[in-house]
C-alpha cells in the first residue's frame, strides 16, 4: 500500500493535507496490554461462568415450552381479551427461547472464550500487476472484436439495443385497459340525482339538514353500481347548511344553493384525503392528512395548507317531494391537480 | 483408482470431514479465509449487524404470512370471529389479513413480529449509515458499498411501504390515495402511470395484487442481491477500525470469527429476535380490525404513517399552497411536486454524492481503513446534522396536528415553525455542531498537554493553590493525539496557469470547510507544556485555530 497507508506512524507516506511531518508525531506504543477477567485468573468465577451460560441456555428451554403452553392451552373465544393472552404468551415464549440463547452465547463468548486482540495485516485490494494484465486483456478482446475500428456495426448494435428494450416497457401498457383522463372529469353526479346518506343511502330531506348541521352524502344509487369504491372515490360531498347571509355566493352560483344549503366535494384538492373535519363555529373545513383548510363561507376557498385551489360545488336544489338533489355534475374535475385537469 | 488419489490421510474424525468436504466441493481454502479472520469490534458496528438480522427475521415472519394471506381485492363480506365486522362489506385481502390475526394461531404475534421488523430494519440501516457517515468509513476504497447502502436505504423504503399497502385496510388506502395524488401531479406522464399503476381509476380491483409481487418477490430479491454485494465488499476491504494504540492503516486489530465473533454475532441474531419478539409480544401495532376496510370517504384523524414514511409526508405538509398553475390548458402542481421531489432528491443526491465530493474538496485520495472520530472531522459531523435537523424537521412536521394537540397550540403556528425550521435549522445544526467539535477537539488538547484534573488541590509553601493533573499513560495520550486535520487547500492553477472557476468554487469550500481547525498535539508541544507550564498555553491557543 506504500504511499497510502499514512495513518501508521512508521511509513513515510506522502502527506497530502496534514500540516505536520512524522518526525512531529507521537511513536505509536502497540496495543494496550491484555487485562485478564475474572474467569481468567478465578477457577470458581470460571465455574460461575459457565453455570450462567447453561442457566440461559435452560431459560431458552423453558421459553419454548411457554410458546406450546399458549398455543395449545390458550382457547380463542372471540374476544380480543383471549387473543391478547395468547399473543402476549407466544410472543413472550419465543423471546425468552430466543434470548436465553442469544445471551447465553454472548455470555460464553465473553467470559469463556479468549479475549486476546489478534492482529491481522490488511492485503491489497488489487495488485498494479494484475490491474495491468486487466487492462491488456480487456484491450485485447475489443481490438479482436473489431468493435472500435468498424462504426457501423457498433452503432448498428446500439441502436438495435436501445429499440429492444422498447418492447420491455411497451408491453406494460395493458396495465390499464382504458387510459383516458377523461374519466376523471365525470362522477356520478347529474340533474336530479338525489342526495342520500353515507352510507345507508337514504335520501336527504331539505328540511332535514339544519343550521350547523353536516351530513356525508353520496349519489343515490351508489351502493348498487358497479364499480362502487370508484365512484365513491370521486362522488363524495359534505352537505352543509349556514345562514345565507354568511354565505359569499359568487356571480353565476346564485342558484348553486338552496336556502344556505351547500354541497361540496369531500376529495381534497391536495391529494385527494377525504376532507372530514368541520369546524361549526368558523365554518372551516379541514383535511386531518395534511391540514389544508378550506372556508366554507368564500366557497371553500383555501385559507392554510399545501392545497392550492378550492372544492368544487356541487350545484343543489329540491325536487317535488322536498329532497336534495343535484341539477348538474361538477363543473370542474374532482380531488387533486392532474396534468390533463387545465 | 485414478493417480490423483489423496496421500494426505486424516488422523481425527475432524479431519476425516474436513477431507471428505474438501476432495468434493474444495472448502478448505474457504475455511482458511475466513476461520481465524479478524473482526474489529465496537458497539457502533453493531447496526449493521441489527439490520441484517431484522431483514431475516422479515423473511422467515414475512413467508409464514405469505401462507396465509390473499392479496385479492374482490368483494366478500365478513365472516370471521370479529364480532364488530361480522356482514361488512371487504375486500378478500383485508378479510385474510384479518383472519391471519384472528383464525390462525400466532397469527397476529407473526404480523406485529413483522411489522416491528420492518420498522427495525429501516432504523438500523439508517442509524448504520450515520455512523458510516459520521466515522468517515465511506472515504476511498469504500466509495461504492456506501452507494450500494444508499440504495439498500432506498429498497428498505420501497419495502416498508408495499408492505403497509397490503392489508387494504383504511389506513392503507388512505396511504395510497395519497400516493395516487402526488403521482397525478407529475407533469405529462403522471395521470398515465397512475391509470396503469391502479389498473384505471383509483383504487380499482389490482393495486393489492400488484403491490404484493413487489413486496414479497422483486423489492426482497433486490435486497437480498444488494446485501451480498455489500457484504462480499466487507470482506474485500476488510472492516475499518477506530484509532488507537496499535491500529493502523495496514492492519486489523479485533477478533478472530472463530469462535469469539461467530458466536458473538450468532449469538447477537438471537438477542434482535428475542427483542423484537417482546416488542411484538407487548406492544399492538396496525390493529386493522380498528380501522374497518378502506372506503374513500371516512379518514381518521392524526393518523400517523409508519415512521420512515414521515419526513415525505411531512415535507407535503409543511409547503404552502402555491404554485399551482394552468399553462397552455395543463395544469402543473407545484405545491404537491416540490414538497414530494425536491427535500428527498436533495438528500440522496448528497448522500450518494458525498465521498466524491469530500474527495474533491480535500484533494484526498488515499485509502483509510482507520475511523475519524467525529469530532476529528468537524466539518464532516456539521453537514452530516444539518442533513439529520434537515430530515427532522420534515419528520417533525408529519406530526404537526399531533403536537399541536398535545402541546394546546395552534395548528398553524406549528406549521410556521417548522417552515423556518426547515430553513433555517439545517444552518443552526452546523454551525453548533462545528463548535461543539472543534471545542472538544480543543478539551483533547488540554487533557493531552496538561493531562488529566485528578480533583485533589495541593497547597504550595508560598501559599498558591494549585490542582494536581495526572498525565495520561502513552496508550491513552495516542488516542488523542493520533488524528489527521486537513488544512485550508487554497484554489491552485493549472498547468496553463489558470485558475478554473470549479476550482476557485473548491478552494473557498475547502476555507469554508477547514478554516477554523484543531491541530493534533504534537510531541514538542507536549514537552514543552511539561517543562514550563505557564508560557507555552498563550502560542498553543494561536496555533489551534488557523486564519481567525
Amino acid at each position: 500500500m506504500g504511499d497510502h497507508s499514512h495513518g501508521s506512524p512508521s511509513t513515510s507516506g506522502t502527506v497530502a493535507t496534514a500540516g505536520q511531518s512524522d518526525v512531529e508525531k507521537f511513536q505509536d506504543p502497540g496495543l494496550p496490554p491484555h487485562r485478564p477477567r475474572r474467569a481468567d485468573k478465578d477457577p470458581r468465577a470460571e465455574k460461575r461462568a459457565e453455570r450462567q451460560v447453561a442457566i440461559l441456555f435452560v431459560i431458552s428451554i423453558i421459553g419454548t415450552v411457554l410458546f406450546f403452553v399458549g398455543y395449545f392451552g390458550i382457547r380463542l373465544d372471540d374476544t380480543i381479551a383471549t387473543l391478547r393472552l395468547q399473543n402476549f404468551t407466544l410472543g413472550m415464549g419465543t423471546a425468552f427461547a430466543m434470548l436465553g440463547i442469544g445471551i447465553g452465547i454472548v455470555h460464553w463468548a465473553k467470559t469463556l472464550m479468549p479475549d486476546h486482540e489478534i492482529v491481522e495485516e490488511r492485503h491489497e485490494v488489487r495488485t498494479e500487476e494484475d490491474r495491468r494484465d486487466a487492462e491488456q486483456i480487456i484491450g485485447q478482446v475489443l481490438d479482436e472484436s473489431g468493435i472500435s475500428r468498424r462504426p457501423l456495426i457498433r452503432n448498428t448494435l446500439i441502436g438495435a439495443g436501445v429499440l429492444a428494450i422498447l418492447p420491455a416497457i411497451g408491453i406494460f401498457r395493458d396495465l390499464s385497459k382504458d387510459l383516458n383522463p377523461d374519466v376523471l372529469r365525470h362522477t356520478m353526479w347529474d340533474a336530479g340525482v338525489r342526495l342520500t346518506r353515507d352510507p345507508s343511502g337514504t335520501p336527504i330531506k331539505a328540511s332535514d339538514v339544519t343550521i350547523g348541521s353536516a351530513f356525508h352524502v353520496i349519489p343515490e344509487g351508489l351502493n348498487e353500481a358497479e364499480h362502487k369504491l370508484e365512484e365513491k372515490a370521486k362522488a363524495v360531498v359534505l352537505l352543509m347548511r349556514l345562514n345565507p347571509d354568511e354565505l359569499h355566493v359568487s356571480p353565476g352560483r346564485e342558484d348553486w344553493n338552496y336556502n344556505g344549503i351547500v354541497a361540496y366535494s369531500k376529495i381534497c384538492t391536495h391529494v385527494g384525503c377525504p376532507v372530514a373535519l368541520y369546524e361549526q363555529h368558523t365554518h372551516h373545513l379541514l383535511c386531518p392528512c395534511h391540514q389544508s383548510t378550506f372556508d366554507l363561507t368564500q366557497e371553500c376557498k383555501v385559507i392554510f395548507g399545501p392545497a392550492a385551489h378550492a372544492l368544487p360545488q356541487l350545484p343543489i336544489s329540491v325536487d317535488d317531494e322536498g329532497y336534495l338533489v343535484a341539477t348538474s355534475d361538477f363543473h370542474e374535475p374532482v380531488g387533486p391537480s392532474y396534468w390533463e385537469r387545465g | 483408482m485414478s493417480a490423483s488419489t489423496d496421500t494426505y490421510v486424516p488422523k481425527t474424525r475432524v479431519g476425516r470431514i474436513t477431507n471428505f468436504v474438501d476432495t468434493r466441493v474444495g472448502g478448505s481454502s474457504i475455511v482458511k479465509e475466513f476461520g481465524r479472520k479478524i473482526f474489529p469490534d465496537h458497539w457502533s458496528f453493531m447496526f449493521g449487524e441489527v439490520a441484517l438480522y431484522s431483514f431475516v427475521i422479515l423473511l422467515l415472519s414475512g413467508t409464514f404470512l405469505t401462507f396465509f394471506f390473499d392479496p385479492s381485492m374482490a368483494e366478500t363480506h365478513y365472516t370471521g370471529s370479529y364480532i364488530p365486522l361480522k356482514g361488512v362489506e371487504m375486500s378478500v385481502a383485508y378479510q385474510s389479513t384479518l383472519d391471519i390475526s384472528f383464525e390462525v394461531r400466532g397469527g397476529l404475534f407473526m404480523r406485529q413480529l413483522h411489522h416491528w421488523s420492518a420498522l427495525m430494519f429501516v432504523a438500523s440501516v439508517s442509524f448504520h449509515m450515520l455512523r458510516v457517515f459520521f466515522t468517515g468509513a465511506f472515504r476511498r476504497p469504500r466509495e461504492l458499498n456506501w452507494v450500494v447502502g444508499c440504495v439498500l436505504l432506498i429498497l428498505a423504503l420501497a419495502a416498508g411501504f408495499t408492505g403497509y399497502s397490503l392489508p387494504d385496510d383504511l389506513l392503507s388506502g388512505n396511504g395510497l390515495r395519497i400516493i395516487d395524488g402526488v403521482i397525478k401531479g407529475i407533469p405529462l406522464v403522471g395521470t398515465y402511470i397512475s391509470l396503469l399503476l391502479f389498473g384505471g381509476e383509483f383504487p380499482g380491483t389490482d393495486i393489492v395484487g400488484r403491490l404484493y409481487v413487489l413486496h414479497i418477490l422483486l423489492v426482497p430479491a433486490l435486497i437480498l442481491l444488494m446485501i451480498a454485494i455489500h457484504l462480499f465488499m466487507v470482506v474485500v476491504h476488510k472492516h475499518t477500525q477506530y484509532p488507537g494504540p496499535g491500529r493502523t492503516e495496514s492492519n486489523v486489530v479485533g477478533f478472530p470469527v472463530g469462535p469469539v465473533y461467530a458466536a458473538k454475532a450468532g449469538g447477537f441474531f438471537f438477542v434482535v429476535f428475542g427483542i423484537l419478539a417482546v416488542i411484538a409480544a407487548n406492544f399492538q401495532i396496525l390493529a386493522i380490525w380498528d380501522y374497518g376496510p378502506y372506503d374513500p370517504s371516512p379518514v381518521s384523524a392524526g393518523t400517523q404513517p409508519d415512521w420512515y414514511i414521515g419526513w415525505v409526508d411531512g415535507a407535503l405538509r409543511l409547503m404552502p399552497g402555491v404554485g399551482e398553475f394552468v399553462i397552455f390548458g395543463r395544469t402543473v402542481s407545484l405545491n404537491v411536486l416540490v414538497p414530494a421531489l425536491v427535500p428527498a432528491g436533495v438528500l440522496f443526491t448528497l448522500m450518494f454524492a458525498w465521498p466524491w465530493i469530500e474527495r474533491w474538496v480535500t484533494k484526498d485520495h488515499r485509502e483509510h481503513h482507520i475511523l475519524d472520530r467525529p469530532r476529528n472531522a468537524p466539518f464532516r459531523t456539521g453537514i452530516g446534522v444539518a442533513g439529520v435537523v434537515f430530515y427532522s424537521v420534515m419528520w417533525a412536521a408529519a406530526s404537526s396536528d399531533l403536537i399541536a394537540t398535545h402541546f394546546h397550540v395552534s395548528l398553524n403556528d406549528v406549521t410556521y415553525w417548522l417552515r423556518a425550521l426547515f430553513f433555517l435549522g439545517p444552518i443552526l445544526g452546523f454551525i453548533v455542531t462545528r463548535r461543539i467539535c472543534l471545542a472538544l477537539q480543543r478539551k483533547d488538547r488540554e487533557i493531552a498537554l496538561h493531562g488529566r484534573e485528578t480533583g485533589r488541590i495541593v497547597r504550595l509553601p508560598h501559599g498558591e493553590f494549585i490542582e494536581v493533573h495526572e498525565p495520561l499513560n502513552d496508550y491513552k495520550l495516542y488516542r488523542l493525539v493520533n488524528f489527521e486535520s486537513p488544512e485550508v487547500l487554497p484554489a491552485e492553477p493549472n498547468k496553463a496557469g489558470h485558475i478554473k472557476r470549479s476550482e476557485k468554487l473548491r478552494g473557498s469550500l475547502s476555507r469554508f470547510f477547514f478554516e477554523d481547525r484543531v491541530a493534533p498535539v504534537t510531541p514538542a508541544e507536549l514537552e514543552a507544556a511539561h517543562s514550563h507550564h505557564a508560557e507555552v498555553e498563550a502560542p498553543a491557543e494561536k496555533a489551534e485555530v488557523g486564519g481567525r
